[in-house]
């Protein structure tokens, strides 16, 4: 064929044969939204179409008055002679790969996904494809991640040891997913209260408006007066580090989780007292493992190392190409990770 | 080495003093001695010469992986360390035997330092096997060996400290225990954590006592000048000179012995009774003291020629005195210490000399002679009190040094490279230029003086305005001018400027100033003196 099913314009990723936009970054007609998170999720559009159990965080995201059109995971959904399908990707609740079949060729946008064990939300399903289009935000050998269950304990065991010395753990994180993640990981046996920052308490709550089975957390501002927080733990976003929010916490010990942690150069810049290495993005042993799951001839190249990917790839005998997008830049660590 | 691995973990990770001491006295209380001299060797920031180069590692390392070069190539370039990334490319989970329980001793002998003798060929098949033999922990401890590059951020106070706690041995006994050289073995650690007895090595300088700087601002908080014994702040090598009945011993602040480059001070401290310690200055001096790039080319020598004693000629300006006859003096307030001195050094001459002391009625007389510092090629003043003992380390309170504000240049950022460690990934390392003409010329490097927040904005302004790459530097568009301060200026042929600048660091980011309004070469050759 000689268009491509989906392409880069100006818009944003585009299907001419089912004239829809996935994750456009301005103002379309149709838009297919992988995601929540900002860089996915951009207001202006005329009707967008999401997985079922992410649209209550996307309505936060972009207001009461946007067209949302819910879609079961795996429900076909016709765009004139093109049928698209959502299936989970892993990333956050309600995240997507867009299915797009048209005339016998089936193409896979995964957006962000992970392949690690998330309990807030549904694992990533591989889906088999001709064309697939991959994030690459870790994509160097280096990002081996950690299992979930390890990371979960060592959070668990820094918290002990500061509570135990009466100092307030705070843990920075990115406000959405990331943020229900770890907590849903904590271990029921805690040595004080769950307390979150204003920009994370609502995005937990339409977690638990999902179904999402998370520990107790009240918001930092509700906290009753004789509350000197040396207990208790700390879910914040990154932006709130070294802010004036964090004055009324004595002495606080600070963790930062993410991707990014596992390269020492980035906790000791970070400045925080832990590094811990979770993040919502695939690994590289992952990322070569859907690849090779989704049985794709082309690889299609996003996000961060894109061009280190593509010449790995076609070294190993596969076609692949980036493709310009404006989502996350990797080379900024303020980023989601 | 798990167990050193564990501790470089835990220094890497603790931010507070209290934590770091803590895990290093566990480490030293609990290690074996071989082991324990070895970590003294490294935490003190002693070296092992680098064995293998960074190029072939990554061979090496492409071959242990699997990964194609560039990638690791690629992969190295991100993480900004050779160490880290061998430590994260290979995984655990291939793991191959197991020789990490073998302590820090038999790593750096019988893995490292046998790589010596071998072949390249016999030498990739120990690394490699090595690599997939342990941990990334102690992996990333064992790379570091081989390139030579382990430094742990602590300073030498506290790993006195920690030793001091685990030998329960006072804290200057344990500095001066690991000042000059020696052997990292068993005997060594157990040596630290003896009774103090007559036997302490002779040939060891005492820990250096060092000066706060202080502002102008702040003299009048010093009290009486009478009070003070003011000296000028020389720009030289800090240096104790050890004279024992048999043998002299020149030792610089890095603690280095440095008896070979300067053997007219050796062969003037025959004149010095036996078991005298004296602390000072070391100085390019003609008829009156030289800049210090003239030092400088004694320090590079291994011999020193006939005509280099005569181009350079040097003396040991003394300031203090720290032993007599034996007798350790350094409990005695400066005054006695300084009486002792000129009687001492009145029967001998140059090229010992001490120091001259400087005389002012009052703290704004001396403000008048403070001013002259830069005509008369020193750096500022020294202000210690009279009854100062000579102590260990740098408290606030007995000595100060009052600089002359530094020389100051604007110039244009015209490369950048990516810095390491801490900095790694982010452009931090700078070249500057001036202009000459329409053209730009290279005069100065600087890697500090930006806040972490300044850094990663021009991290991200250097991504973006970027010219041309040549590996890993950048150049970039000549917009962006600083303000650099610096101590002084000679002449060089390292920069395309022909100039050099010593000590060189931002002192700010001139954001209000475009590169014409940058100084021009003429400007910075005037500085010269």
């Amino acid at each position: 064929m000689t268009v491509p099913l989906i392409q880069p314009t100006a818009h944003g990723l585009y299907c001419a044969a089912g004239d829809f936009y996935i994750d456009p970054w301005r103002g379309v007609p149709r838009a297919v939204i992988t995601h929540a998170h900002a860089d996915h999720a951009r207001s202006g559009s005329q009707c967008y179409w999401a997985a079922r159990p992410g649209v209550g965080l996307l309505r936060h995201r972009l207001g009461r008055r946007a067209r949302i059109e819910a879609l079961a995971y795996g429900e076909p959904q016709a765009f004139g002679p093109v049928t698209v399908s959502l299936h989970p990707a892993g990333h956050v609740l309600g995240s997507a790969q867009v299915r797009v079949e048209y005339q016998g060729e089936v193409w896979v946008a995964s957006g962000d996904y992970k392949r690690d064990f998330d309990p807030t939300c549904a694992a990533f399903e591989p889906v088999r494809c001709n064309t697939f289009i991959t994030e690459a935000t870790f994509a160097l050998p280096v990002y081996r991640w950690p299992s979930a269950h390890a990371v979960a304990e060592a959070i668990d065991q820094w918290w002990r040891e500061n509570a135990a010395a009466g100092r307030t753990s705070v843990l920075f994180s990115y406000a959405l997913g990331k943020a229900q993640r770890l907590m849903a990981a904590l271990a029921h046996d805690r040595p004080g209260a769950i307390y979150l920052h204003g920009a994370v308490a609502p995005l937990t709550a339409l977690y638990r408006d999902a179904g999402i089975a998370l520990p107790p957390a009240a918001r930092v501002s509700d906290a009753p007066r004789a509350e000197d927080f040396r207990q208790s733990l700390i879910i914040a976003p990154p932006s709130a580090a070294g802010s004036t929010w964090m004055r009324r916490f004595r002495k606080p010990v600070t963790g930062f989780a993410s991707g990014w942690m596992q390269i020492r150069g980035n906790r000791r810049r970070r400045g925080h007292d832990r590094g811990f290495v979770v993040s919502d993005h695939v690994d590289w042993p992952g990322l070569l493992q859907s690849i090779t799951d989704s049985g794709a001839s082309e690889v299609l190249t996003t996000h961060g190392k894109a061009d280190e990917l593509v010449r790995y790839l076609t070294e190993q005998g596969l076609r692949a190409r980036p493709l310009a997008t404006l989502y996350g830049d990797a080379d900024d660590l303020s980023e989601d990770g | 080495m798990q167990q050193f691995a564990q501790l470089f973990q835990q220094l890497d990770e603790q931010r507070g003093t209290k934590a770091k001491v803590a895990a290093m006295t566990d480490y030293f209380a609990s290690t074996p001695a071989a082991d324990g001299a070895w970590a003294v060797y490294f935490l003190s920031g002693r070296r092992l010469k680098r064995l293998i180069g960074p190029v072939q590692l990554r061979q090496w390392l492409a071959q242990a992986s699997g990964l194609p070069l560039w990638l690791v190539e690629q992969t190295h370039e991100h993480v900004g360390d050779l160490a880290e990334t061998a430590a994260l490319l290979l995984s655990d989970q291939d793991r191959i035997g197991r020789t990490g329980n073998d302590g820090l001793a038999d790593w750096v002998e019988t893995h490292i330092l046998s790589l010596r003798g071998l072949k390249d060929e016999q030498r990739r098949e120990q690394v490699i096997n090595a690599w997939q033999s342990v941990t990334a922990d102690e992996r990333l401890i064992y790379t570091k060996l081989l390139t030579g590059a382990l430094r742990i951020g602590v300073s030498q106070t506290l790993v006195e400290r920690a030793l001091a706690k685990a030998s329960a041995q006072p804290q200057p006994v344990i500095a001066h225990r690991l000042m000059g050289h020696w052997e990292p073995n068993a005997e060594f650690f157990q040596g630290l954590f003896a009774q103090r007895s007559g036997q302490e090595d002779a040939s060891r300088p005492f820990p250096f006592f060092l000066a706060n700087p202080i502002s102008t601002d702040a003299l009048s908080t010093l009290g009486a000048i009478t009070d003070w014994q003011i000296e000028w702040k020389w720009d030289g090598i800090r240096a104790q000179l050890v004279r024992r009945a048999d043998a002299t011993y020149l030792w610089s602040r890095g603690e280095a012995m440095i008896n070979q480059q300067f053997p007219e001070i050796i062969d003037a401290a025959e004149a010095l009774p036996a078991d005298t310690i004296i602390d000072g200055e070391i100085l390019a001096w003609d008829d009156n003291v030289l800049p210090f790039a003239l030092l400088q080319r004694r320090l590079g020598r291994k011999r020193i020629d006939a005509k280099l004693l005569r181009d350079v000629p040097t003396r040991l300006l003394v300031y203090d005195l720290l032993e007599q006859d034996g007798t350790d003096l350094r409990s005695q307030p400066l005054s006695a210490r300084r009486e002792a001195l000129t009687n001492l050094l009145d029967a001998i001459d140059a090229p010992l000399v001490c120091s001259p002391l400087v005389q002012a009625q009052s703290w704004s007389a001396l403000a008048k002679q403070h001013a002259e510092s830069r005509d008369r090629g020193v750096e500022g003043l020294m202000l210690k009190s009279k009854t100062s003992v000579y102590g260990t380390g740098r408290p606030r309170g007995p000595w100060w040094k009052w600089k002359v504000s530094p020389l100051t240049l604007d110039v244009v950022l015209v490369y950048a490279q990516p810095g390491h460690g801490r900095r790694a990934n982010l452009y931090t390392d700078y070249s500057f230029a001036i202009r000459d003409g329409e053209a730009l010329v290279p005069i100065a490097k600087a890697y500090s003086g930006l806040t972490d927040t300044e850094i990663r904005r021009l991290d991200r302004w250097i991504r973006r305005h970027t010219i041309e790459r040549f590996g890993p530097v950048r150049s970039v568009e000549p917009i962006q001018v600083f303000e650099l301060a610096f101590e002084g200026i000679t002449p060089s042929r390292r920069h395309k400027s022909g100039l050099a600048l010593r000590f060189p660091r931002i002192a700010r980011w001139r954001e209000d100033l475009g590169p014409n309004d940058a100084d021009t070469l003429e400007q910075a050759q005037a500085l010269l003196s």
